[in-house]
């Protein structure tokens, strides 16, 4: 999907992960998208949701496709670049399918509640089944849809279990408002992100957090 | 697509030398209260009823006013014939475009080669200091004249960057869009440096005559094309030189073992430097230059950049050029810095170029599509009418 086809034809299909991040936002937020990427989102969310959005993206190429469409983001790296944001600056601030892929986890979700007023985080499980099945019986590093990268090339160097990441959200002392399991494709799951099954079920978890 | 049934763009604008006297005197940032105060400027396209799709374009120090329509001297195009016009990112047939020859300068404007009322004669050194809050007070009181309360956007390069940044700073209520390329906040002690360069090669001419050059019937062209030729190597990289010239020698097949221009570059600044005496004043280069220098958005504020832009309603766009070592993207990156920090809404882009400061003069599509896209969206937003799609007609 192509950016400008959501800024001009009114029926917008996002890709469902996407979708499923839109639909945590109420109209009318100021919203910090970190890791925008050309933008897709953003795009979504200023046109049908009337944010005040931003975005901020390591790759300068995605960057100019982006602002080439009248998006208002920025060239910058998320551990150390939301540090110049002000405290409470958005209402909204959404990592998706990024945070394993920081060098200081922990970190960005301290800077991501400090900026935003909630954070909407999601990433992919390791404590799937099949993630399990993999290192258990195929003695290997885990190759899954969900984490398609071979163990030497891929970005995700802090990879953790939807209970690593409750547990951090505790010792952090974040408030979980809402967590969802989800499919492969970002579709909800029957169950929630904090209930038992989600851990070995859930392929990936999307959660709404928030500082009391 | 056969050529003939091409659309036809429409033709560039003409040239219409407008120019407006200010009906009270301008007090200046030194204290000082010049009067009268004369701007040259060029229009393109139609102010719409609701006046809101004004651009300014502001420009760089050896520019002026002809953004999009023949120069009157060198009789070359437009320096951004590239960017407006019909049909281009700053589309005449939707913006209403202004440009004015800054204050100081030489295309018109009040500066020091016009006459003092006082004297009868050229300003000459007896002109005052102006800054670049200077020029932005008389481009505001332009506005006033043609009924522009407030500006759609305003751009423009170098030291077009920094006119729009004073003025997104100094008149938020006035800007709906800044887009400031190729930029600083403030002059850095080396853009200052190669300025005193310039300076001093000027003064150093005999023919400069303490600046009463114009009195005495004389030009210091060597001084001043000295000055270019310094000015031209820092708008340059260092790999578009060695692209454009390398070694090659000018003309000949050996060296000739004295000085005479024996490499291409050298033929070629020579005659980058004796051209610019044709078209610029050598006080107003003193003047200009100077006024760059004063440039400090972060001192003005307690030395804190983002104070300048506390609360501001202003949709920002910075854009560098990766190989601009003038302005380093890393300048840009500062202002979207102080941007951030009071959370103002801002786009920024370094476009990948080879070819130094003088990019966002040339042929870059990418940093053209980044504007483009900058402008379409932000008109969009403003409730200005889109681009009209150019096509053949089915």
């Amino acid at each position: 999907m192509n950016v400008s086809e959501t800024i001009k034809s009114p029926p917008p299909r996002i890709r469902v992960d996407l979708q499923q991040v839109a639909d945590l936002v109420p109209p009318g937020s100021r919203v910090l998208d970190v890791g925008c990427g050309d933008g897709t989102l953003l795009a979504y969310l200023t046109r049908f949701k009337q944010v005040d959005g931003r975005g901020l993206e390591l790759s300068m190429a995605k960057v100019r496709a982006a602002v080439s469409h009248g998006l208002p983001v920025i060239q910058g790296n998320l551990e150390t670049d939301l540090k110049d944001y002000p405290a409470g600056a958005f209402d909204y601030v959404i990592l998706s399918q990024t945070l394993q892929a920081t060098l200081n986890p922990r970190n960005v979700m301290e800077e991501l509640l400090r900026v935003g007023k909630r954070a909407i985080v999601s990433f992919p499980n390791f404590g799937h089944w099949r993630v399990r099945v993999s290192v258990m019986f195929g003695g290997r590093m885990p190759v899954t849809p969900m984490l398609s990268d071979a163990w030497f090339e891929t970005p995700n160097i802090h990879l953790c279990t939807v209970s690593d990441f409750i547990d951090l959200c505790r010792l952090m002392k974040v408030q979980i408002e809402a967590g969802f399991a989800l499919d492969t494709h970002g579709q909800r799951l029957g169950f929630a992100a904090t209930d038992r099954r989600a851990n070995l079920f859930s392929e990936q978890a999307l959660f709404v957090l928030t500082r009391p | 697509m056969a050529p003939d049934i091409a659309p036809q763009p429409a033709p560039a604008p003409a040239a219409q030398d407008l120019k407006l006297t200010l009906q009270s005197p301008l007090v200046l940032q030194s204290g000082v209260t010049l009067s009268p105060v004369t701007l040259a400027y060029q229009t393109y396209g139609t102010l719409n009823a609701a006046r809101s799709n004004c651009v300014l374009i502001c420009h760089a120090l050896t520019m002026d006013q002809y953004v999009a329509s023949q120069h009157p001297i060198t009789g070359k195009p437009g320096w951004w014939g590239d960017l407006v016009g019909p049909g281009k990112a700053i589309d005449t047939e939707r913006f209403f475009v202004v440009c004015a020859n800054v204050l100081g300068g030489c295309m018109g404007s009040t500066g020091p080669k016009e006459i003092s009322p006082a004297t009868g004669k050229p300003w000459g050194l007896q002109f005052p200091v102006i800054t670049i809050r200077d020029m932005v007070q008389a481009q505001a009181k332009l506005l006033d004249y043609l009924g522009v309360d407030k500006l759609f956007c305003v751009t423009g390069g170098s030291m077009g960057a920094m006119q729009v940044l004073e003025w997104a700073t100094r008149y938020p209520e006035r800007v709906f869009t800044a887009v400031p390329i190729a930029g600083s906040y403030r002059h850095s002690a080396q853009n200052i440096a190669f300025h005193e360069v310039g300076r001093q090669a000027i003064m150093a001419d005999p023919d400069w005559s303490h600046g009463n050059y114009l009195a005495e019937n004389k030009i210091p062209k060597r001084g001043l094309a000295v000055a270019r030729m310094a000015a031209h190597i820092t708008y340059l990289s260092e790999t578009a030189l060695h692209q454009k010239f390398g070694r090659r020698l000018q003309d000949r097949e050996t060296l000739t073992y004295g000085f005479d221009a024996d490499f291409q570059v050298e033929s070629y600044l020579r005659h980058q430097g004796y051209t610019f005496v044709d078209r610029f004043d050598a006080n107003s280069y003193l003047y200009i230059t100077r006024a760059m220098d004063y440039f400090d958005l972060a001192q003005e504020n307690d030395g804190i950049l983002s104070n300048a832009f506390k609360g501001t309603p202003v949709r920002y766009c910075l854009i560098s050029f990766s190989s601009d070592w003038l302005f380093p993207t890393e300048e840009s990156r500062a202002i979207v810095r102080a941007l951030n920090a009071v959370a103002a809404n801002v786009s920024f882009v370094e476009v990948k170029s080879d070819k130094g400061h003088d990019a966002f003069l040339l042929d870059e599509p990418e940093f053209h599509q980044t504007l483009q896209g900058f402008i379409d969206g932000s008109a969009e937003i403003c409730g200005l009418p889109p681009r009209q799609v150019r096509g053949p007609k089915s």
